[in-house]
């Protein structure tokens, strides 16, 4: 019998063994610093609350008492919704009865999707810098984490060369998010057909979390779902989070092959059972009603980009032009400090927030992320604080 | 599309040196662009949006929206009347409208008896005004884009997340 009385003892041990995340590290230590002025370009959400008819739609639902379960899949609906916007902006069609799935953020769907096709010591690809959890996710299915670095030489792009060349026997599936939490990075057609040749060549099945692809500036987005012979091979997953600002209302969807969406449900209806009706019914008004606030914000988040990629530049942080996505990913090697030093000294001499690039994978090292969906007016000081930091810096 | 009128139209609150920041201009240029903008009367000029519900800011104004029905002249139609209109300082805003009555006036007056004063003596003794129905305003909830409540805080968004 065992006399160890330390709780953690029954803390699963892929779980115990899984690293805080590096994000969580950081948020503690700009939470000590409440109350004392600090900009924060750290957030992973859109500064705009969610537009109001979106917002009123929910209310009314409530009102109509709208408060049980729908059906596991989600609200017909919202699904034929769903199906009609994805066919117009992604030139994928969708069955709504059979072929989509509505979920708790794309969050969930990714979740459900590595526990329906993953199986202990199946490799899963993806590439990094990354957002957060995608490891992580891996990790707790018993899967195999595989990283394929991008460069900012790229723009942070997924090349073909990279994946062939981190490509092992085994792996079964690859990630994808273009554009690029947080990179904002994306892929061309012609490098997204290059991935989708080498997917097919290696039977890869592909995850593609498009869920800030509503955000991207430069050219068309374009689904790798779209493309010849890979909506077969394709789960796409998308969600409300980013383009209509409604991260907190947790409502995504996942879309593929009926069989491969089956497998999905299967685990959803057996764990979230099914999404909020309430986000449900303000998803579907979004989708009927909200595209207009898209195109606004698009425009607002276009513009402050090119406000921030061209202080960071002028500072001496080099820095691309994300393609995508309300995050800039400038180097910090030119003041000599780290990532992790220079948001640290960044925070507490000037008090601006940003993110350091190795919490989001080993190939984010002499980043920092800094998140561009803020003020006008806090963009400009942030980066008159930094300049200031980056000054006192190299003197 | 001129990036200062861009500016304006979206109704942000910036200063012109922030406005050089965002537009990747001087604040020479963007000045150069304003002052280009008033000479042809694209935009007329600033004014700040008060509170009027604060006894400060209000100072003694009584506001009231006034629907005017006129008599169009040969010629002229509604324009000489309504510019006639336009030029009391009492009316901050006249409009020519469809429906039920032709001109919108909104009057601000230092008190309820002088914007009787301007409708009874002024504005409906004016030859071509048939009729004149006054409406004051009681209390405001939304003043050009403002929500008077503070709109919607932001301040319990996390600082740092993934």
């Amino acid at each position: 019998m065992s006399t160890s009385t330390d709780p953690k003892r029954w803390v699963a041990g892929h779980v115990a063994s899984l690293p805080k995340s590096g994000i969580r590290d950081f948020f503690e230590l700009v939470a000590k610093m409440k109350g004392q002025d600090v900009i924060s370009l750290g957030v992973g959400e859109p500064d705009f609350v969610t537009p109001w008819h979106i917002r009123e739609s929910a209310i009314f639902a409530l009102e109509r008492g709208k408060t049980y379960y729908t059906s596991n899949l989600g609200m017909i609906e919202l699904r034929r919704a769903i199906a009609t916007y994805v066919e117009e902006h992604f030139a994928v069609s969708y069955r709504p009865d059979d072929q989509i799935i509505v979920t708790v953020g794309v969050s969930e769907a990714l979740d459900l999707a590595l526990r329906a096709f993953c199986n202990p010591g199946d490799k899963v690809m993806f590439h990094q810098p990354c957002y957060v959890s995608y490891s992580p996710s891996v990790t707790l299915v018993h899967g195999e984490a595989i990283a394929v670095p991008t460069y900012a030489k790229d723009n942070f792009a997924l090349t073909a060369e990279a994946l062939r060349a981190a490509w092992q026997p085994g792996a079964k599936i690859l990630m994808l998010n273009l554009p690029c939490n947080p990179t904002g990075g994306t892929c061309d057609r012609t490098q997204l057909e290059q991935i989708a040749a080498f997917c097919r060549e290696k039977d890869l099945l592909v995850m593609s979390d498009e869920i800030y692809s509503e955000l991207t500036f430069d050219g068309t987005h374009t689904s790798i779902a779209s493309l010849p012979g890979m909506a077969e091979r394709t789960i796409f997953l998308h969600g409300f989070s980013k383009a209509f600002a409604m991260t907190g209302w947790r409502i995504g969807y996942a879309c593929g092959p009926a069989p491969l969406i089956d497998a999905m449900m299967k685990v959803h209806q057996y764990t979230m059972l099914c999404a909020s009706i309430i986000a449900q019914e303000a998803a579907l008004e979004a989708l009927k009603h909200g595209w207009d606030s898209v195109l606004k914000m698009r425009e607002q988040y276009h513009r402050r980009r090119d406000l921030i990629v061209r202080r960071f530049n002028e500072i001496g942080l080099t820095c691309h032009s994300p393609r995508g996505s309300f995050y800039a990913f400038p180097s910090v090697k030119s003041t000599g400090l780290t990532e992790k030093e220079f948001a640290t000294g960044l925070l507490t001499m000037q008090k601006v927030a940003v993110v350091p690039g190795s919490a989001f994978g080993e190939n984010g090292i002499g980043h920092v992320r800094a998140c561009f969906a803020t003020a006008y007016d806090q963009i400009i000081e942030a980066c008159d604080r930094t300049e200031r930091f980056v000054q006192s810096v190299k003197k | 599309m001129n990036p200062v009128l861009k500016l304006l139209i979206e109704g942000t609150n910036l200063t012109t040196s922030q406005m050089a920041t965002v537009a990747g201009l001087t604040e020479a240029e963007v000045n150069q662009h304003l002052e280009q903008l008033k000479k042809d009367k694209i935009f007329l000029g600033w004014r700040p949006v008060l509170d009027l519900s604060h006894e400060a800011a209000a100072a003694n104004a009584v506001r009231a929206v006034i629907e005017v029905r006129v008599t169009p002249e040969r010629g002229g139609g509604f324009n000489r009347l309504a510019e006639r209109i336009a030029r009391f300082d009492e009316v901050e805003s006249c409009y020519l409208m469809s429906g039920g009555y032709d001109l919108l006036v909104f009057v601000k007056g230092q008190s309820l008896q002088k914007v009787a004063a301007f409708v009874s003596e002024k504005l409906s003794t004016i030859e071509g005004v048939q009729a004149t129905s006054t409406h004051f305003m009681l209390r405001c909830y939304k003043e050009q884009g403002f929500l008077l409540d503070g709109g919607e805080t932001q301040s319990s968004r996390l600082n740092v997340a993934p």
